[in-house]
């Protein structure tokens, strides 16, 4: 059993009327089951409303299921004597970087996760300088957050998180606020605390370009998960994405438009190069060919 | 010869040691009915540069002229100028406040001083162009969809029915659906409305397929200004300020260095897939 495990998940957004009868019943998740590999980099795409911020939300806590079980490291997070355990395990980053800094000081805001904790201060400072060090961030740690831009921000909110010392980060949509510099920036930290440190990362977007190097892509539509594979296997079923409202990258595109008028290219293309070598193989191969 | 930016500075900070230009020398020419493309990374200047367009903020020195009258002469309107240029800020739902769709799009007529009718008349247009109908004049706007927030909040600028609309990133954090929605929104608004129209945006793929102009901006400078063929052929400078062309120029120039003859001004998914299919045919 991987290190988040969810079993049949069903989660309902009830809203009540005055009268406190159920006014309003939306299906979130319409059973979900997942098993994610401990230092795994898996990504979830889906449209806004496919239930993926809401699965997000399940791997810690903050919401609980309303049928099924979601165990983190074999913990259900719906058994409250586990949630404080479920809570350090799994670590959340969420989209908007504005919204989750609370120190005056860099350090201090990297420091408030572990402080919380009851980390003897020693060891709080001894995580503060390894976290602000992961993400790339240890020469501002004396400043104020303020003055960073949204990417750098996003960066110290990974390392307050980081300095809980989770074994997996669920980052909802960390990028989408973000100017394609931060969104690099976030990505290749997010990358390296997962290929150094180790850490299952589960990363929730939109943006394409940011899951070709995942291990794994999940999509959702409507509540449901709909594909499952490597970004080759998922990016090879174009149409199929399309009608889930999901972009594809224009490489991506390109070859699949190409291949359906004839031309014999692999599926799954993700790369410039991977596009460029293949087309060039067919243009200038033919040429040599026709020009014996 | 809507507008005409003249040697624009915006210095903050002037004459102590903090002084730093915003934006240096600007100079630009937005002709009726243009859709122009502004990029430029965070911090270039380029929202800098919108909110002088509708009189936010004041240049330290140089003019800007809207139909030949300078914004800054005794006595000019700024009002009226913020009625005739719609500015739609980043994230412009977090603006809305009313406790219904319908009114909140009235509030910027009813600052305009119309009548009752006629800003009645104006809402209801403005609903129908984002394309939300009756059915959400009632609702709360805090309960739409993110789309549909962002459409609510654009058609209280087009309440005022500008004649020209600035958007600054209007699609920044919506989902791919979101954003083709709101882009092509904006397009129907440039054809059908004839309206002026400035997209600001990073997503070079939105601009290569939308826009017939390009300014990019760069430490408050304006350094390119044409169409956006001509700008990302200059995609290796365009790298050095944090800007990119889009996938498919780096495609063709790619394919390019392997010695396929194709044309290198090539931006978008349908033009690549027509001239490698032109080649593959005449090979074949």
């Amino acid at each position: 059993m991987g290190i988040i495990k969810a079993v049949n998940l069903i989660f309902d957004y009830i809203r009540h009327d005055d009268e406190e009868n159920k006014d309003e019943i939306n299906h979130a998740l319409r059973g979900v089951s997942l098993d994610i590999a401990e230092g795994s980099f898996v990504a979830v795409l889906g449209h806004n409303g496919s239930g993926k911020s809401t699965l997000a939300k399940l791997m810690n806590g903050i919401l609980l299921p309303t049928e099924g079980t979601i165990y983190i490291s074999n913990m259900s997070t719906s058994d409250e004597e586990h949630l404080w355990n479920v809570r350090k395990t799994a670590g959340m980053v969420f989209q908007n970087p504005d919204n989750q800094i609370i120190g005056n000081v860099v350090e201090e805001d990297v420091g408030f996760g572990p402080e919380n904790m009851g980390v003897p201060t020693k060891e709080i400072w001894e995580r503060v300088d390894e976290s602000l060090e992961a993400v790339g961030m240890t020469a501002y740690r004396l400043q104020s957050p303020n003055k960073l831009s949204g990417g750098q921000k996003q960066r110290v909110a990974i390392a307050g998180v980081m300095a809980m010392k989770p074994r997996c980060i669920v980052l909802d949509e960390p990028t989408a606020m973000l100017d394609p510099n931060g969104r690099r920036e976030v990505i290749r930290t997010v990358r390296e605390l997962n290929r150094q440190e180790g850490i299952t990362v589960l990363l929730i977007t939109h943006y394409m370009e940011e899951v070709i190097d995942a291990d794994r892509v999940v999509v959702m539509d409507g509540g449901h998960v709909v594909m499952d594979g490597t970004p080759k296997e998922v990016f090879s079923h174009v149409k199929e994405l399309k009608q889930y409202s999901l972009d594809v990258p224009q490489v991506t595109e390109l070859a699949d438009e190409l291949r359906a008028e004839g031309l014999a290219l692999p599926e799954g293309i993700l790369t410039i190069d991977e596009l460029a070598d293949s087309l060039a193989g067919i243009l200038n191969g033919e040429k040599a060919w026709q020009s014996k | 010869m809507a507008i005409e930016v003249k040697h624009l500075d915006h210095r903050y900070g002037e004459g102590t040691i903090f002084e730093q230009y915003a934006l240096k020398n600007v100079t630009l020419t937005i002709a009726d009915g243009e859709f122009i493309g502004l990029i430029g990374h965070t911090g270039s200047g380029k929202s800098t540069l919108t909110q002088h367009l509708n009189g936010l903020l004041k240049a330290t020195s140089g003019d800007i002229l809207y139909n030949g009258e300078s914004i800054y002469a005794e006595g000019y309107s700024m009002k009226e100028l913020r009625g005739r240029v719609g500015l739609v800020f980043q994230y412009p739902e977090h603006q809305l406040f009313e406790t219904d769709v319908f009114t909140d799009v009235c509030f910027g007529p009813k600052n305009l001083g119309l009548s009752e009718e006629e800003i009645k008349r104006r809402a209801a247009e403005a609903l129908a162009l984002v394309g939300l109908d009756e059915s959400f004049y009632k609702q709360s706007p805090f309960e739409l969809s993110g789309g549909q927030k962002r459409r609510a909040a654009i058609a209280g600028v087009l309440a005022m029915k500008p004649e020209v609309l600035i958007l600054d990133e209007p699609t920044a954090g919506l989902d791919p659906r979101g954003r083709d929605d709101i882009l092509g929104l904006v397009a129907r608004l440039h054809e059908e409305q004839g309206m002026t129209v400035i997209l600001v945006s990073h997503s070079m793929e939105d601009v290569a397929r939308y826009v017939s102009r390009l300014v990019v901006m760069n430490r408050g400078e304006k350094v390119f200004d044409g169409t956006p063929r001509e700008v990302f052929r200059h995609y290796k400078q365009l790298e050095k300020m944090g800007l990119a062309a889009p996938q498919i120029t780096y495609v063709v120039h790619a394919l390019r260095e392997r010695g396929i003859a194709i044309d290198e001004d090539i931006m978008t998914v349908e033009e690549a897939r027509d001239a490698i299919l032109a080649l593959w045919r005449k090979n074949a």
